[in-house]
């Protein structure tokens, strides 16, 4: 009885270790205050505000544009990659997964400033400005092809290494086989490896400060994503108080995701297929 | 051009992996329907055969051809050739129903239509649902598994799964049917049963089955063919009878069925001598030709002895006895050989009795060889002699009668010629009763593995392989595993040495 009361109590302290910030937060995005944790008493008024404060929307829209298409890319390169690595000679496998390894625990300030200086040294030899969208989109894509590599290895591993021969036996071409075969089983890796690089660059500050150059919605200044604009916010006072609606917003999509996929799935599990012609 | 008649013809087929020959020169017909079995231990080749075959694996030289076109080079989903996978290699993410339209649903078809300038044209297409679902189910009923086409693969049993496998395959009507060990996931009583099933679907489907196992009875049980292999290299190919009697050699003796196998002497015309017994047979060799016979543990007839014995008769004393349902086994001991005999009679223990066996019973077989022999060794510059990855001290006086070895390594002849036979190539031959086997590596000539052994009534042939590839056979009355990491040695009087070529070419003058 103590042992599950006591059980109880550790799980409930980490879910309010886990959620608290995030519940505070919540209740103050109704607040209109400007200075955190004061409470000038319950308004929407953040949320209408956030919506009509322009810096804000386009730092948003920024932030998911990258976000979407370098995770994209990175998914593309790094599933190719590891599918590759895979079918590679043993050596050869060892010798990526230890490439893509290094990039994981290396301090994200490496790869900055690693990328920061390539691309001056390479406009330099060229004679170009080369910071843009497209720097910056380098930039995250490498930030997140390890974490790709390493969600889809172990599906591979996981996979039965004959059945791309099965598939191949059964008439498949090379790359039939690769599709309707490999990509399906390795999917829930690649989809992992996708999510997760979506978390990384949406929130990604220092790779984002050091490769960003003009353009997207941000047109000829700098492009502004939203961890470079609180950065600069925060430089020259309090956060915008909108900031607080937007966290409150985003949190409330993430849940309704979750909640909306989980529903997906129960629904596919209990559809019964019916396809019998006779 | 091949002979139309067989429906896939492998010539001169051999496959290496970096120096490492798996399959070393394999020829075999096989003809339309035929249930073809390659039966062999593990590294044997077989498995590596049978994925050239289907496509997935290509030879390093030598063809393949199936119907008399070569396919040697043709990629594996263009061969109307199916696989049954060892471990099914169903896909997980299909159900039942879609694994086996899977090959189907990809299948493209000719037909020939008229094209507006009247002439015909052939075009491909898929095949429609319909026709797919058709074929399915009538997969389905095949294998017994009509009602779990919804299914997922992993709410399967073992041998529901192995069904699916074989409907997957069948159902693209291959002209070839091959089966990776299919059998080797399930239990012992499931293994029996799907072992007739298979064999009743063979005959009711009337395609090419060819299978790989290393399970003999499962060889013997199911196929029209047998393919013995070992190392690569087939040994015997016969129907499972002549296999069983009529083993070519002790290897394929003793990997079919259980097996008394004796070192034996022809001793005259239809008569042969082993455990010190001289026995009438039905096979022809030359006189004192030495030869490995393999008598069968339910051949041996076995008589209680009552009253005075007759010493002209062969006699032995049943050691052991062990009831196995449906007969008795025992060991009989004579003198220092053993000999495992099957009977449904009841002897007692320590009972003395005659051994008689019928002549057409004993199975002679031309021994491969008598001693090692190994043509490609040297001698290096410190008189030692080298084969392969092996270094033995040995006497190289005995190439020159009444010489001796000098101080600085030179062999002097008797009319004192100097000679120096650094580099020198000789052929070094070694009996299998002078080669010394100990545990361990480094303790000896050379390392090596022990790769086979086989029990000779009272000793064991044991066939020692090094990394280089050179075998030792050597003749040891102590057990060793397959598998057990040895060293060789040879006394150096006991290494027989012939020159190449003259030995004048290596005077100093």
């Amino acid at each position: 009885m103590v042992k599950k009361i006591f059980g109880q109590c550790y799980i409930w302290l980490i879910l309010i270790l886990m959620y608290l910030p995030v519940l505070v937060l919540i209740a103050f995005s109704f607040t209109e205050a400007t200075n955190v944790g004061e409470w000038t008493g319950f308004s929407f008024n953040l949320f209408p505000r956030l919506f009509q404060s322009a810096e804000i929307m386009t730092a948003l829209a920024n932030t998911v544009i990258i976000a979407i298409s370098s995770s994209l890319v990175a998914t593309i390169l790094g599933s190719l990659g590891a599918v590759g690595a895979y079918y590679s000679k043993k050596r050869m496998r060892n010798a990526i997964d230890l490439a893509t390894q290094i990039p994981v625990v290396n301090a994200e300030i490496v790869v900055a400033f690693s990328l920061t200086v390539m691309f001056v040294f390479i406009g330099n030899i060229i004679n170009t400005y080369m910071f843009s969208f497209w720097t910056l989109l380098i930039g995250h894509v490498c930030l997140s092809i390890p974490f790709v590599y390493t969600s889809v290895k172990p599906k591979l591993q996981q996979m039965d290494p004959s059945l791309y021969e099965a598939a191949l036996d059964l008439g498949a071409s090379p790359s039939q086989a690769l599709g309707k075969v490999v990509v399906p089983e390795i999917m829930p890796g690649v989809l992992s490896g996708f999510l997760l690089s979506i978390t990384l660059s949406l929130d990604d500050f220092i790779v984002t400060a050091f490769t960003r150059g003009s353009g997207l919605l941000s047109g000829d200044k700098k492009i502004e994503t939203l961890s470079t604009l609180v950065q600069a916010k925060i430089k020259k006072g309090p956060i915008p108080p909108e900031m607080r609606a937007l966290t409150t917003v985003l949190f409330v999509i993430v849940i309704l995701a979750v909640i909306g996929v989980t529903i997906y799935r129960n629904q596919q599990a209990k559809k019964i297929r019916v396809r019998r012609a006779f | 051009m091949a002979d139309k008649n067989y429906i896939i013809s492998l010539q001169g087929v051999t496959k290496s992996f970096g120096n490492n020959t798996v399959v070393d020169d394999f020829n075999l017909d096989i003809t339309k329907g035929e249930f073809v079995t390659f039966l062999g231990p593990s590294g044997c080749g077989k498995t590596t055969t049978l994925r050239m075959i289907a496509g997935f694996e290509t030879p390093t030289s030598g063809q393949i051809l199936l119907n008399g076109e070569d396919i040697t080079r043709i990629p594996p989903h263009k061969r109307p050739i199916n696989t049954v996978f060892q471990r099914y290699a169903l896909f997980p993410h299909l159900d039942v129903y879609d694994n086996v339209a899977f090959g189907l649903k990809l299948k493209k078809i000719p037909y020939e239509v008229t094209n507006k300038k009247g002439e015909t044209v052939t075009k491909y297409r898929h095949y429609t649902r319909e026709e797919i679902d058709e074929k399915v189910m009538r997969a389905l009923k095949i294998i017994d598994l009509e009602d779990l086409e919804n299914r997922d693969i992993s709410t399967l049993s073992g041998g529901q799964q192995q069904r699916v496998a074989i409907a997957r395959a069948i159902v693209n009507e291959p002209e070839i049917l091959l089966l990776d060990e299919p059998l080797g996931a399930l239990d012992l009583k499931m293994r029996k049963e799907m072992q007739l099933e298979l064999k009743d679907m063979h005959k009711k489907i009337g395609i090419t089955f060819i299978y790989v196992t290393h399970d003999q009875e499962e060889a013997l049980t199911m196929s029209d063919t047998i393919v013995v292999m070992k190392d690569g290299v087939i040994q015997q190919v016969g129907n499972p009878i002549d296999i069983y009697n009529e083993p070519v050699n002790a290897f394929v003796a003793n990997f079919i069925g259980e097996s008394n196998i004796y070192n034996a002497t022809m001793v005259g015309k239809l008569k042969v001598k082993f455990l010190n017994h001289v026995f009438d047979c039905v096979d022809d060799f030359p006189l004192n030709e030495k030869v490995d016979v393999v008598v069968r543990p339910e051949d041996v007839e076995m008589t209680v002895i009552k009253g005075k014995s007759d010493d002209s008769r062969l006699k032995g004393k049943i050691v052991t006895k062990i009831f196995k349902g449906i007969h008795y086994e025992y060991v009989l001991i004579m003198g220092k050989s053993e000999i495992v005999t099957q009977s449904t009679k009841d002897y007692e223990l320590d009972s003395e009795v005659y051994i008689d066996v019928e002549p057409a019973n004993i199975q002679i077989m031309k021994r491969s060889s008598t001693e090692n022999v190994y043509p490609e060794a040297w001698i290096d510059k410190n008189n030692k002699l080298i084969i392969a990855d092996g270094e033995f001290d040995v006497d190289i006086t005995q190439l020159l009668k009444g010489s001796h070895v000098d101080d600085d390594l030179y062999l002097i002849g008797a009319d004192g010629k100097k000679y120096d036979l650094d580099d020198a190539d000789v052929i070094a031959s070694i009996d299998f009763t002078d080669v010394q086997i100990v545990d361990g590596h480094d303790k000896g000539n050379v390392n090596g593995t022990v790769v086979e052994t086989i029990y000779k009534g009272d000793h064991y042939a044991v066939l020692v392989r090094t990394a280089e590839e050179e075998d030792y056979i050597l003749a040891t009355d102590d057990t060793w595993n397959e598998g057990d990491l040895v060293s060789v040695i040879v006394e150096p009087s006991k290494i027989r040495l012939t020159l190449k070529g003259d030995l004048n070419k290596y005077e100093v003058q």
